[in-house]
């Protein structure tokens, strides 16, 4: 989008563009679905309840830096009660028939479908991110994670961890930011599915919808204690951490604060699956699809505002097609609507958090200082709010922190190669191993590229894919374990 | 006539395929249970450790990249070399453990039927861990085990034959490298098995083997970067080794399972990532 705005409507909203012939009239979600309580309690044995120091701490809507609501941060002694409830919850759920933790899955599947409205709204709320993306891919994917996991919880048998395999125990999840309902179902459906019990940190800044989500165990009779929901900052998941009645330990986040969990936990040698950060390579061959490489480069990058761990941030494309694929690429940023989420048209929505911009800023400034060319979309952004334009970056070398750190924002990093091999060498340059995408439609070179690549998943003529069956996670400092198909409950069996 | 005096053999680190005294020069006495003097056993230093994690992923990348079923053959081989040495390697483990001939032997016996065992895993690992998920969209999406990459191995103090074996041949049936710490005070059998590795088609670089102090050794080899797993069975803190590992990620298995096939997949799960690839489907 670009700053002459067609007329007074459009200019109003932010939501302008300079293909005339495309523009958009404001097309709002409506917010009436939803309804945000004045204040929430700490979910702990089934029901919800005051913090033992009466502490909370605001929630905003990063659209506009508003605050949405206030939520309990948890204490030590309120950890402690989560993980009191949770074990003594542990032996009647754990024993209960899989068939019957089958049903109790499907039931919470059932009515994160019935309830996706609400959801999707509640999500693009206190994250910020599209409306398009939550009501297309965040909660109809939780659902399913729900519904697949469902399916297991009688079936353990067959999963290939020995004839009668044990759920852990207690197990303490601590998820991120970007995803959060996504991540919760990640986190908690293999486990419930298992025979755990569960004791659940969401992130500071989006704590709501797995609040809504203690809603919705409730509508579902789960019973009291075999999920407990504790909101709070870092120090709430420390707490959880160190906890010695946790039997295991389940963290999405930063590769930094997966050290210091993994530190955390070496003592005890307690049992322990990482999904940290990425620096993944999304690598153009000279006989990709091209229309179709373009859309995944634009998918790859600025979906969810860049906020993704496995996020396609550095684009390796071959030499003679560099110019080609650039000029398509700021063609289409251009075309990229950023502006308010709840907007059906959004593509890109607001960063989640003042802190997360200042790093993006930082990273940013770091690439124009190291030498790299930057194109930034001149589209206009809301006055208010957290926002970052779509950004690509040229003249990258290897070296630059653009090209090494974890940006987690909407910034894409070009460089270019010549032969399968340097785009391997390249692509592997990292310490990172998450996720990498192959553009070409030679299949034996894209398996051949598959092969060596050092990532958990790689997307052929694809990108940023997600389904209950597939196995998700990293390799090297991309952390370890696996989350989603049949491998996903190896983390929550006692193999 | 006296009796012929024997000719004794020297123990030396094993590192990148050759078999040398520790870059320091120095070596520490090893005694039998009985408290016989044993050996002048190499004690490797911290630099010793460094050249075995360069030299063990320098060897990796090739090793996973050859056949599966290759790779059980050459591991079936190395069962081979250690079958037609059984009796020095028992008489050692006698002598080490201070355990009578007949359960030395059981004991090496077990071990080699082990390494068979391991072997025959293979060219079929990648079925059991990985296969084909259903995913929604025009996908073929599968998933394979893939190797981490170089692993320390703390072999266990007082198994000094049969369970080495296993936290050493668990790596590289999946296609990882090996850098073991052999038992401190029972070091002469992981010697020797590392000296086998050399007429057993295994690559230069692959097993590294050392001897030497613990508590100086363990700690670099935790936190080397270039170390991807870390199998700690045989580590007198494990809980120390396993936070030094914490800095680059390093997957760690704190106490393996007992080195019978009831301790299952354990092992061969330890050492391997994941890797899922969607290919897409279309006309």
């Amino acid at each position: 989008m670009s700053s002459e705005p067609k007329n007074h409507e459009l200019a109003s909203t932010g939501q302008v563009s300079r293909l005339g012939a495309m523009d958009y009239a404001p097309a709002p979600e409506s917010t009436a679905a939803v309804r945000i309580a004045d204040a929430y309690g700490l979910y702990i044995d089934g029901r919800f309840t005051d913090p033992e120091r009466h502490e909370s701490f605001a929630t905003l809507n990063p659209a506009t830096a508003a605050p949405l609501t206030r939520v309990a941060r948890a204490s030590a002694a309120d950890v402690d009660a989560a993980v009191q409830a949770a074990r003594r919850a542990f032996p009647a759920w754990s024993a209960l028939a899989g068939s019957e933790r089958a049903k109790y899955l499907f039931r919470i599947s059932r009515i994160i479908q019935e309830r996706a409205r609400e959801l999707a709204v509640l999500e693009t709320l206190d994250n910020g991110k599209p409306i398009r993306e939550t009501r297309d891919i965040d909660v109809p994917l939780a659902a399913g994670h729900f519904f697949y996991y469902a399916g297991w919880a009688d079936k353990l048998a067959f999963a290939g961890f020995g004839a009668e395999p044990r759920p852990r125990g207690v197990v303490g999840q601590i998820i991120p930011w970007n995803f959060p309902l996504l991540m919760a179902a990640w986190k908690l459906a293999p486990a419930l599915a298992a025979g755990n019990t569960c004791v659940l940190k969401p992130a500071e800044t989006t704590p709501l919808t797995a609040l809504a989500l203690a809603d919705i165990l409730e509508q579902a009779e789960l019973p009291a204690g075999v999920v407990n929901i504790v909101t709070g900052d870092g120090a709430t998941g420390a707490d959880l951490v160190d906890h010695p009645g946790i039997d295991k330990v389940a963290f999405t986040g930063s590769t930094e604060v997966g050290r210091q969990i993994q530190r955390r936990t070496a003592a005890q040698g307690l049992p322990l699956t990482l999904e940290l950060g990425g620096k993944g390579a999304n690598i153009v061959f000279d006989d990709a699809p091209l229309d179709e490489a373009i859309e995944g480069i634009i998918d790859g990058i600025f979906f969810n505002q860049g906020h993704v761990c496995c996020a396609g941030s550095r684009l390796l494309v071959h030499e003679g097609m560099a110019d080609e694929v650039l000029r398509r690429l700021r063609r289409r940023v251009d075309q990229l609507r950023v502006g308010d989420p709840l907007d059906k048209n959004t593509d890109v929505g607001a960063i989640n958090s003042a802190a997360q911009l200042a790093r993006i800023e930082e990273l940013v400034a770091a690439g124009e200082a190291e030498g790299a060319t930057r194109y930034t979309s001149a589209c206009p952004l809301p006055a208010a709010g957290y926002w970052f334009a779509p950004t690509v970056f040229t003249d990258v070398a290897p070296a630059h922190r653009i090209a090494r750190e974890e940006i987690f924002g909407p910034v894409l990093s070009v460089m270019t190669f010549r032969t399968p091999e340097e785009a391997v060498a390249k692509a592997n340059d990292t310490t990172y191993g998450l996720a990498c995408g192959v553009w070409s439609e030679k299949g034996s070179r894209t398996l051949w590229v598959a092969q060596r690549l050092r990532a958990g998943v790689v997307w052929a003529n694809a990108y940023n894919r997600f389904d209950p069956a597939s196995p998700f996670g990293g390799v090297r400092e991309s952390g370890f374990g696996r989350e989603g198909g049949r491998h996903g409950l190896e983390a929550y069996l006692d193999v | 006539m006296s009796e012929r005096l024997n000719v004794r053999k020297t123990y030396k680190l094993v590192i990148g395929g050759a078999f040398v005294r520790s870059e320091s020069g120095r070596s520490y006495e090893v005694t039998g249970a009985d408290g016989a003097f044993l050996a002048n056993v190499a004690r490797a230093s911290r630099k010793d450790v460094r050249d075995a994690v360069r030299a063990a992923e320098g060897a990796q990348p090739r090793w996973a990249a050859q056949g599966a079923m290759l790779r059980g053959q050459v591991l079936y081989r190395f069962a081979e070399m250690a079958e037609a040495r059984a009796g020095e390697l028992a008489d050692q483990v006698s002598r080490a453990e201070g355990v009578d001939g007949a359960t030395a032997r059981a004991s090496v016996a077990g071990g080699i039927d082990r390494l068979v065992w391991y072997a025959g895993w293979a060219d079929k690992v990648g079925q059991v861990l990985g296969g084909a998920n259903d995913v929604a969209g025009p996908f073929f999406n599968f998933s394979v085990p893939v190797p981490v990459g170089v692993v320390g191995v703390v072999a266990p103090a007082d198994s000094s034959f049969a369970g080495l074996v296993d936290a050493l041949v668990a790596p590289l049936v999946t296609g990882n490298a090996v850098v073991v710490l052999a038992s401190e005070h029972r070091p002469v059998p992981a010697v020797l098995l590392g000296e086998m590795t050399a007429t057993s088609d295994l690559p230069a670089g692959l097993v590294n083997v050392l001897s030497g102090p613990l508590d100086e050794l363990g700690p670099v080899l935790a936190a080397h970067e270039a170390v991807d797993g870390l199998d700690l069975t045989g580590a007198r803190d494990p809980g120390a080794l396993a936070a030094l590992a914490a800095d680059s990620i390093t997957r760690v298995l704190h106490a393996g399972p007992p080195a019978t096939p009831e301790g299952g997949l354990q092992r061969l799960r330890a050492f391997v990532d994941t890797t899922t690839v969607w290919h897409t489907v279309g006309a």
